[in-house]
């Protein structure tokens, strides 16, 4: 076992992992963050999309170990100080972004790190930049217009229903 | 301008705060104190004989705490099917055993042969490769043709042969059917496959099992759209606990479309476990374990006839298929082939003969079941490409010829024994003509070919058959179930309202939209609800939510337990207002006399139930709860007219998805942005289904596609934005809301547009294609423009 430190949502977490240890069993299993799920096995789905220094990451292709000494965020940590919803996750419930609700904290990251890149995609970029996200209850149509809202960008103009 | 609380408007979805957040509570977020993780070690043969199983060198690994095969579930019950479907000779179909833990063989790639309980789930993963196996390899038989061969290898060596039941429905209508097809002016065949699929809901399923010894009470948590149903399989027929020493919770559920209704051995072996241990056993499903382990779907190979006469009137249908059972019987497997498909396959036409043969095959594959539509997504595939192909064969357009074939009258009994009550296709037709905009395909095929592109236009009607029912019909059917739904309706003294239902809600919403069904009838604010679901303990009784049922049939009772709720209210408002109890209207929360400007509030009279100082003691009870189980009268019956235009490109054979319209029927309707919603993830199955999908096995068993690297799901740039339209209304004549379900339509119904539509891109180019199999991959497609 070794010790490994990163900042969690602003805090500084410790913990002892195996070499083998995944960062999202860390963050799962050890923090308690449930909210980032797994989805997969294979690195495809992107339930557990988490950002490690600022960049969107599959925590279930990282060790937790590579993570030592970073900074992650993770869907616990999205919403503002008082509880509201950030600008993204607002409008995944406005425009019913999401139904099951499995795959949605990894849609929400992705979502997140593409607009910090291109804060006004366009519905193709959109789509692109999901490739890593697997959602299997929504055909997408919503996640994409919650994703245009979010960048600002009227979404009911471009996808009415 | 719509409205912004009750039925018909769409408040935004209370369950998001806690998805979006991280703070949902799925199966796998469940950890107790003192839990054991199991790891299945799995057959990695598709058909073999168990001739030993060494645990020794396992047992002394690291961790291990127990290790179970087969002959420790030896004397316990196997894991139950729930419908026994009889053959066209009135024997009940071949039903073989299905154990928790293999025992003596092993009929499919994931069978699991043992299970290594230990500290971590690691040092059980490592446990289980020390296992040593002697299994000897048997024929497989895989191919469902191949399998009823004489002499074919035998999945269950007790049984006669392959074959579950050969089915004919309706056996009385054959000979007739016969006679018309000898009578037709012109006769369409088409020979076809519906393509094997998993269903794929993004949480893997997980079970925690726990046991207090103190009580002699199990528990288990499960990744379930039904734990009442687990309760009453695994408590009756497997592990032989009576319901009230067995709690079964389906917490937040990550998605079903019906793989998660069925009872499953890891439910079993985990409760079973946690009392053999003394502690809590936990399993998480991996991706992989889940494609090998999750009942697939679909799986048909069918031959389909359809007769016309000279003016191009249906005279009559008949189709033979094969259905895949797998190597097991699951929960419902037997019911999808029959009574969800036959009974499908009048679509919306006034055809006035029908003859559906199943033959219902054992294989060594993973077992199948239920998926998304369960049934009606195979029988309107096949009718709808039918009739494509009969009005490519007539030279007349396919609109027009569904158009001609319509039922226009309700009610209407079709020849495959159900009663539609309502609906109006020629308005569904005409509102996608005008949504998709069908006026401007040619225009759009035009720009489309000046890129060198082909586009084509497919559109396709369906018909749904939601919440079946009743219980004395299905049961007579073989359903070994009731299928109502119950609702216990509790009102606090300060006015607040808990539903406890036994539908449950794993994705669709419930907790929004079925508050806003009291809120109507009470005249209050949908806050004053709350929707509990998925624990047996807290809910009287359940059947659980699958097959488009939740609000025809759980909202109903709710309904019904809520029109109890009021009756008595009245009964205390009348008291409290020295009138008469026939005077009292409920309106807006408030109580009022006819006539008169008396009245008490909503919170008034809850409060009296509850502090019934002034209070008709001798005529009713205090308190305001009540119960009630609603058990339908009939199917709902949704229908609805899709179109899709596709491009492909010739030199690769890529079709890309330009336009997708739905317009649908689903009578009432309570939100319409949660319907919308699940049309939208229908259409993303369907396409799913027709352009990428598809479980392949080789000839030895293997499952070749058992990854998401392997098995192509829809991604978001598969799929274009949608056009949906659920405008044209027929609500439903015998449930107290009108409404029919929409939660598997967007399956059902888009398959055959997306095929017609590639068919007829194809057919611009000159191309003399009549069909191809789904999944239309690019190398399908193109191997059909060159071969």
């Amino acid at each position: 076992m070794t010790e490994v430190t990163m900042t969690v949502n602003g805090k500084l977490m410790r913990g002892e992992v195996e070499g083998r240890t995944l960062l999202v069993s860390f963050l799962r299993d050890q923090l308690g963050l449930t909210g980032t799920h797994v989805g997969c096995d294979t690195s495809q789905c992107g339930a557990c999309v988490v950002h490690v220094d600022g960049k969107a990451v599959k925590s279930c292709t990282m060790l937790a170990l590579e993570a030592d000494g970073a900074e992650v965020a993770t869907i616990e940590g999205q919403a503002d100080a008082d509880g509201s919803l950030n600008v993204i996750q607002q409008a995944f419930q406005d425009h019913h972004g999401l139904q099951c609700g499995f795959c949605t904290p990894g849609m929400v990251m992705s979502a997140a790190a593409l607009l910090k890149e291109n804060p006004k995609p366009t519905e193709d970029e959109i789509r692109h930049y999901l490739e890593g996200n697997i959602c299997r209850c929504t055909g997408y149509h919503n996640i994409v217009k919650a994703i245009l809202a979010a960048s600002g960008q009227e979404a009911a103009a471009i996808a009415a229903e | 301008m719509p409205k912004d609380h009750g039925i018909g408007a769409s408040p935004k979805r209370r369950e998001d705060l806690r998805f979006l957040t991280g703070s949902g509570r799925y199966t796998d977020d469940i950890n107790l104190r003192g839990q054991a993780y199991v790891h299945f070690l799995r057959s990695d043969m598709a058909h073999g004989k168990i001739n030993g199983i060494n645990t020794r060198m396992a047992e002394e690994m690291p961790g291990v705490i127990r290790i179970f095969t087969g002959a420790d579930f030896e004397g316990i019950g196997g894991l139950p099917c729930g419908w026994q479907v009889t053959d066209k000779h009135g024997q009940p179909m071949q039903e073989p055993g299905h154990p928790v833990l293999a025992q003596g063989k092993v009929r499919h790639v994931g069978d699991p042969i043992a299970a290594v309980v230990a500290e971590s789930r690691e040092q059980a993963r490592d446990a289980a490769e020390a296992i040593e196996v002697d299994i000897e390899e048997l024929p497989a038989v895989i191919d469902m043709k191949a399998a009823l061969e004489d002499g074919a290898a035998l999945v269950h060596d007790d049984l006669t042969s392959n074959l579950c039941y050969d089915w004919g429905f309706v056996e009385e209508n054959k000979a007739a059917v016969e006679e018309a097809f000898q009578k037709a002016a012109h006769v369409t065949t088409l020979e076809l496959v519906n393509n094997r699929l998993i269903a794929n809901p993004m949480e893997p399923r997980v079970a925690v099992g726990d046991y207090d010894r103190a009580d002699d009470e199990s528990t288990l948590y499960t990744t379930s759209q039904n734990p009442h149903v687990i309760r009453l399989l695994m408590g009756a027929f497997v592990l032989g606990i009576p319901e009230h020493k067995l709690r079964v919770v389906a917490p937040d559920v990550g998605g079903g479309f019906g793989t998660k209704i069925f009872h499953y051995a890891e439910e079993a072996f985990c409760t079973f476990a946690a009392k053999q241990i003394n502690r809590p056993v936990k399993w998480t499903a991996s991706r992989s374990e889940a494609f090998i382990s999750d009942a697939h779907g679909r799986d048909h190979v069918t031959k389909i006839q359809l007769a016309l006469d000279a003016d191009n009137n249906f005279t009559a249908l008949r189709t033979d298929t094969y259905a895949n059972m797998g190597a097991y019987l699951s929960t419902f497997a037997p019911s999808v082939p029959t009574w969800l498909h036959g009974t499908l396959m009048a679509g919306n036409y006034k055809t006035p003969l029908v003859y559906v043969n199943v033959k219902a095959v054992f294989t060594n594959t993973v077992p199948v079941d239920a998926y998304r539509g369960a049934g009606r997504p195979e029988a309107t595939f096949q009718l709808e490409r039918v009739i494509d192909k009969a009005a490519l064969e007539l030279g007349v357009d396919p609109i027009a010829l569904r158009r001609q074939n319509f039922i226009t009258e309700f009610p209407y009994a079709t020849p495959v024994a159900v009663e539609y009550d309502t609906g109006d296709y020629h308005a569904t037709m005409d509102k996608l003509e005008e949504i998709a905009d069908l006026k401007g395909f040619a225009a759009r095929r035009a720009e489309s070919e000046t890129r060198g592109r082909l586009r084509g236009l497919g559109i396709n009607c369906y018909i749904e058959a939601c919440g079946i029912a009743p219980s004395n019909l299905v049961g007579q059917l073989g359903a070994r179930a009731g299928l109502y739904e119950s609702a216990t309706v509790r009102v606090n003294a300060t006015g607040g309202l808990v539903v406890m239902t036994g539908s449950h809600s794993h994705g669709q919403g419930h907790e929004t939209s079925f508050p806003q069904v009291i809120a109507e009838m009470i005249g209050i604010d949908e806050s004053m609800v709350e929707i509990v679901h998925g624990d047996t303990s807290k809910v009287p009784m359940g059947m659980g939510t699958y097959g488009s049922r939740s609000l025809a049939v759980g909202g109903s009772a709710m309904v019904r337990a809520t029109e109890k709720i009021i009756k008595k209210a009245k009964k205390i408002a009348a008291h409290l207002m020295e009138a008469s109890e026939a005077d009292i209207e409920l309106k807006d929360g408030q109580f009022s006399v006819a006539g008169t400007d008396k009245s008490v509030a909503w919170g008034d009279v809850t409060l009296a139930a509850y502090v019934p100082h002034n209070y008709p003691l001798d005529e009713i009870e205090p308190g305001l709860e009540e119960t009630a189980f609603y058990d339908p009268a009939n199917f709902t019956y949704p229908s609805g007219a899709y179109a899709c235009e596709v491009e492909v490109d010739p030199a690769t054979g890529k079709v890309t998805i330009e336009r997708f319209s739905a317009a649908d029927d689903f009578g009432n309707i309570i939100n319409p942005m949660i319907v919308t919603g699940q049309v939208h993830g229908g259409i993303g199955q369907g396409i799913g289904q027709a352009l990428l999908e598809g479980a392949v096995y080789d000839e030895n068993g293997q499952l070749l596609s058992a990854s998401y690297m392997d098995y192509a799901m829809p991604r978001a740039s598969d799929v274009p934005f949608y056009t949906v339209d659920h405008s044209c209304q027929t609500p439903c004549t015998h449930n107290p809301l009108g409404v029919k379900g929409c939660g598997e339509a967007g399956a059902i119904g888009s398959p055959p547009a997306v095929v017609n539509a590639v068919v007829d891109a194809l057919r611009s180019a000159g191309k003399d294609i009549t069909h191809i199999d789904m999944p239309l991959s690019p190398a399908r497609v193109w191997a059909a423009m060159n071969g």
